[in-house]
């Protein structure tokens, strides 16, 4: 008996990446299907500060990923219709700045290499810097101005994407949750059990983000993604008094750490909207949602020594999220050789919304059969060895797909504001 | 009610008062002792939880974000306003003044220290646990910072008030039921000389007879519900009888001055340019969708309007503390009959843990009192709490928002007035973007982003984003913080 699935593909999550993964199936000519348990943008995609950054990466895999993807949010935003504009996105390039001469000079060598691979970076002398930033901190020692990264208002970005893929094919099925991956005789994927049915496809697409093992786990296989959190500071509107993705040099050490502890360096940035976002705190404390008032000490002192003058503004809220990490800080990405018809488009840990694109299309070239613009090699979910201590999945978020709150108990699980903190760029070690 | 963590930015006057000349006491710091007991907020349930605890030998902080105590319910005119008989507007004034008077003596004795203009923007739980406050506007820098440490916390942070929009909420002249009584009780002043009093809850009621006796023309009580739901429980209502008397006083109050109530119907629409002039109200049928045809015109100069109370429980649930629904649709904090949230170390009394008015929240705020200084709740109190609880839940139900009501949207309708939100922007996030949820109605259109963090647009915007599940929103900070008193916290 012959039937024909009535998809090629279906996409779990409706983050960012899941997003761009029914985004451009469709746009490879695929019947895809997208399914959540909760709304677009529910998990870390909605927490995530929108930083489309190519500045902290080192060149390698993801430094070739986030040139891609660089470029691809660039074309989406002047595809027209308005897309760029209604995802705000904003090509206003980033400022790394040191404070003192060694980390001047390490940020030479860590320019002098990004050159090499395709990045442009301009050294800007310490005498300089308040050409561009006006209300940077006087002293410091220089910084180097990257002009490719950019910004997108991270939430809108992947609703707007799901709607383009809606509108060209795609079936969104939203708060609908996976509970089963079914799989023939042979081991290949044949599709979904749901909460409501069943989806037939012959390929999964995992983008189910900081939730990404417990889908594999379905899927029989193991992926070890830990969240890793995060807090935002928001603070009251204000002019424009921050034009640039500012952060630290040490950023960019504490996004290559693997430590549970907890790390801050202070990542600030205006918004279109008015207020300033500023992170980045980094700790591996499972799905604890708790505010972490240390935390927040330690982001408005870093905040206000690189600015000062956010010392005399209010903090009108904040909000945290948990970034999908996997223990070498790639994320995972394309066919798993271990299940045929299982692909996976997660662990991007902070830097999900910069290299959704480039992780959409990947994919649509595999699924399609036809060479991938880069080599994946490098994500591929079978490099780790067995599954770490506690295994994936850790904490209280099992289930698939960006997740739903588990009921009236808003203690566990996700809830609002859950997702990945900031810093979407992130680099290795 | 008591709001005493809430910023609402319609109310004319807010609990920072410039001057904080305390006639009870000597306006405390917080210094580093650590207390038996901190109750945060100084309403009815506060209040009477404060002095509980410190009669029966607790050593107790009461913090308040107001400069006096009494709480949104209880409030009373500036002292340099020299209002003669603060009492002719209150109909609870004897029992708060019974109140106020054991606080000064306790104050006094320094068995409890009262910490006044503390706003607690979070809690940080442990065998201690640490209440992080900012200290009034006037205090920006690093220096207006305190911690309050104590080993169990009371939270009777009350209720703020819930707004559902309509076109012309925004006019000036439209305020708030609670805002317009506020204005009344604290600032001896009328939002307007001829003001019609709309949406649903008793509320309504307390408010039209105070704006009545202090001599505003009343043309119209706007109830949007039938009462049907309370005549259906009648052992409930048999129960409560001083309730009945006080609907009853109002209701005498409102027949004397020729008020007319209408039920089943909502004001629709406000019209004015500069200031509101009239309002169109309409018949509701029993989903609260305007009935085609009865519309009809009221001139005014003011509209007061409200539809019940939330309670502000984001201190505990942003802890994990078990919520329940109350049937109006809100959200309260689970306690047990101990008064107990489910996080060890935090009571809840009052509003937080249901709407039910002022004597429910005495009556659990000595209950609780009782409960931490590990003495027996007296059975006539016990059952007093759970008849009043009953009345309340009743209430709740008869006056739950029907969900027809964004019928009287229009696309121009601002819904969140900080960012500035229209109905229609919701709409399109629902329909073509995705939302499902308030959370997600928020990150795509802002509403709900602003100054008030949603209090004032989030029942609304829950409503027209299809709800969703049972949810506290998520206030990570309970109110604005400066910055600089962040960098100042000590090291961890």
């Amino acid at each position: 008996m012959l039937t024909r699935s009535p998809h090629d593909v279906v996409v779990v999550g409706a983050g960012v990446v899941g997003a761009a993964c029914a985004y451009y199936a469709t746009l490879a000519g695929l019947s895809a299907a997208v399914v959540d348990r909760g709304p677009v943008a529910g998990g870390t995609t909605g927490a995530g500060e929108g930083n489309l950054l190519v500045s902290d990466k080192e060149p390698g895999p993801e430094l070739d990923l986030a040139l891609l993807s660089t470029r691809l949010w660039r074309e989406l935003a002047e595809s027209g219709d308005g897309f760029g504009e209604a995802i705000e996105y904003e090509p206003k390039g980033g400022l790394v700045v040191a404070s003192g001469q060694p980390g001047a000079d390490a940020l030479r060598a860590f320019a002098a290499a990004q050159r090499a691979a395709g990045v442009a970076a301009e050294e800007i002398a310490g005498d300089r810097l308040r050409e561009l930033e006006p209300h940077l901190a006087p002293g410091l020692a220089g910084g180097f101005h990257y002009p490719q990264d950019a910004q997108v208002q991270p939430a809108l970005a992947a609703a707007r994407l799901l709607r383009a893929a809606r509108l060209a094919g795609a079936e969104v099925r939203l708060g609908e949750t996976v509970t089963a991956v079914r799989t023939g005789r042979d081991g290949s994927v044949l599709g979904l059990t749901t909460d409501r049915g069943r989806i037939d496809a012959p390929a999964v697409v995992n983008a189910a983000g900081t939730w990404g093992g417990a889908l594999a786990e379905l899927a029989g296989v193991a992926l070890p993604v830990l969240p890793r959190r995060g807090f935002v500071l928001v603070t009251e509107p204000l002019p424009r008094i921050v034009r640039h993705k500012v952060y630290a040099a040490d950023y960019v050490a504490d996004v290559a750490s693997g430590s549970a502890g907890l790390q801050t360096s202070a990542v600030v940035e205006g918004t279109p909207a008015g207020p300033v976002l500023i992170g980045a705190s980094r700790e591996r404390v499972g799905f604890d949602r708790t505010l972490s008032v240390e935390v927040l000490r330690r982001l408005a002192g870093q905040a206000a020594a690189l600015f000062p003058v956010l010392a005399g503004v209010t903090v009108q809220r904040a909000y945290r999220g948990f970034r999908p990490y996997l223990p070498d800080h790639l994320p995972a990405i394309g066919a798993d050789p271990r299940r045929p018809g299982l692909y996976h488009a997660c662990g991007h840990e902070g830097a999900g919304i910069g290299l959704a694109p480039a992780t959409g299309l990947l994919i649509s070239r595999q699924l399609v059969g036809k060479q991938p613009e880069l080599d994946l090699t490098p994500f591929r979910a079978d490099r780790f060895a067995a599954a770490p201590d506690g295994g994936p999945g850790q904490g209280s978020g099992s289930g698939q797909g960006r997740g739903t709150a588990s009921g009236p108990d808003s203690g566990s699980g996700r809830g609002p504001e859950a997702g990945s903190g900031v810093g979407q760029g992130e680099r290795r070690d | 009610m008591p709001t005493s963590q809430s910023e609402r930015p319609e109310s004319p006057e807010s609990p920072e008062s410039p001057e904080s000349s305390e006639a009870l006491g000597p306006v405390g710091r917080a210094g580093g002792e650590v207390y038996d007991l901190a109750v945060v907020g100084a309403g009815p349930a506060g209040l009477a939880a404060a002095v509980t605890a410190a009669e029966l030998g607790l050593r107790c902080a009461l913090v308040d974000a107001g400069p006096r105590p009494g709480g949104q319910y209880y409030r009373h005119p500036a002292p340099g306003l020299g209002a003669a008989r603060p009492e002719r507007l209150h109909h609870g004034w004897a029992a708060f003044a019974r109140l106020s008077g054991r606080l000064k003596a306790h104050t006094g004795a320094r068995r409890l220290d009262y910490l006044t203009d503390h706003h607690i923007w979070t809690m940080e739980r442990g065998e201690i646990w640490q209440l992080h406050a900012t200290l009034g506007s006037e205090w920006t820098g690093a220096a207006g910072r305190a911690v309050v440490r104590a080993r169990s916390v009371l939270l009777a942070t009350g209720a703020y008030e819930r707004q559902l929009p309509f076109p012309g909420w925004t006019l000036p002249g439209v305020v708030t039921a609670g805002g317009a009584q506020a204005m009344l009780k604290s600032g001896l002043v009328l939002p307007g000389r001829r003001i019609v009093v709309a949406g649903s809850g008793p509320l309504l009621l307390a408010a039209a007879s105070s704006l009545v006796s202090a001599g505003a023309e009343v043309p119209a009580v706007v109830e949007a519900t039938d009462y049907l739901h309370y005549a259906r429980s009648l052992a409930t209502l048999a129960a409560n009888p001083a309730k009945l008397v006080e609907g009853a006083r109002h209701g005498v109050t409102l027949l004397r001055h020729g008020v007319r109530l209408r039920r089943g119907s909502a004001v629709v629409e406000a019209h004015g340019t500069d200031r509101v002039t009239a309002v169109t109200v309409a018949r509701l049928d029993r989903d609260w969708r305007p009935v085609p045809g009865t519309a009809r015109r009221i001139a005014c100069d003011a509209l007061a309007v409200g539809h019940g109370l939330v309670p502000q429980i984001e201190l505990a649930t942003e802890l994990g503390a078990r919520i329940r629904r109350t049937p109006d649709g809100t959200v309260a904090l689970a306690v047990d009959d101990g008064l107990r949230t489910s996080l060890p170390g935090l009571w809840a009394a009052g509003e937080t843990c249901g709407v039910g008015g002022a004597d429910l929240a005495v009556a659990e705020g000595e209950s609780a009192a009782r409960v931490i200084a590990g003495r027996p709740v007296p059975a006539a109190l016990r059952a007093f709490r759970q008849r009043r609880r009953a009345f309340a839940e009743l209430m709740a139900a008869a006056h739950r928002p029907g969900p027809g009501w964004p019928q009287w949207l229009r696309a121009d309708t601002e819904v969140c007035r900080c960012e500035e939100v229209p109905a229609a922007r919701i709409r399109e996030a629902v329909t073509e973007l995705g939302a499902a949820d308030a959370r997600t109605v928020k990150l795509l259109t802002r509403a709900g982003m602003g100054w008030c963090q949603g209090r004032m647009c989030g029942p609304a915007v829950a409503c027209l984003s299809g709800g969703g599940p049972a949810r506290a929103d998520s206030r990570p900070l309970a109110r604005p913080v400066p910055l600089a008193q962040l960098a100042d916290l000590e090291p961890s």
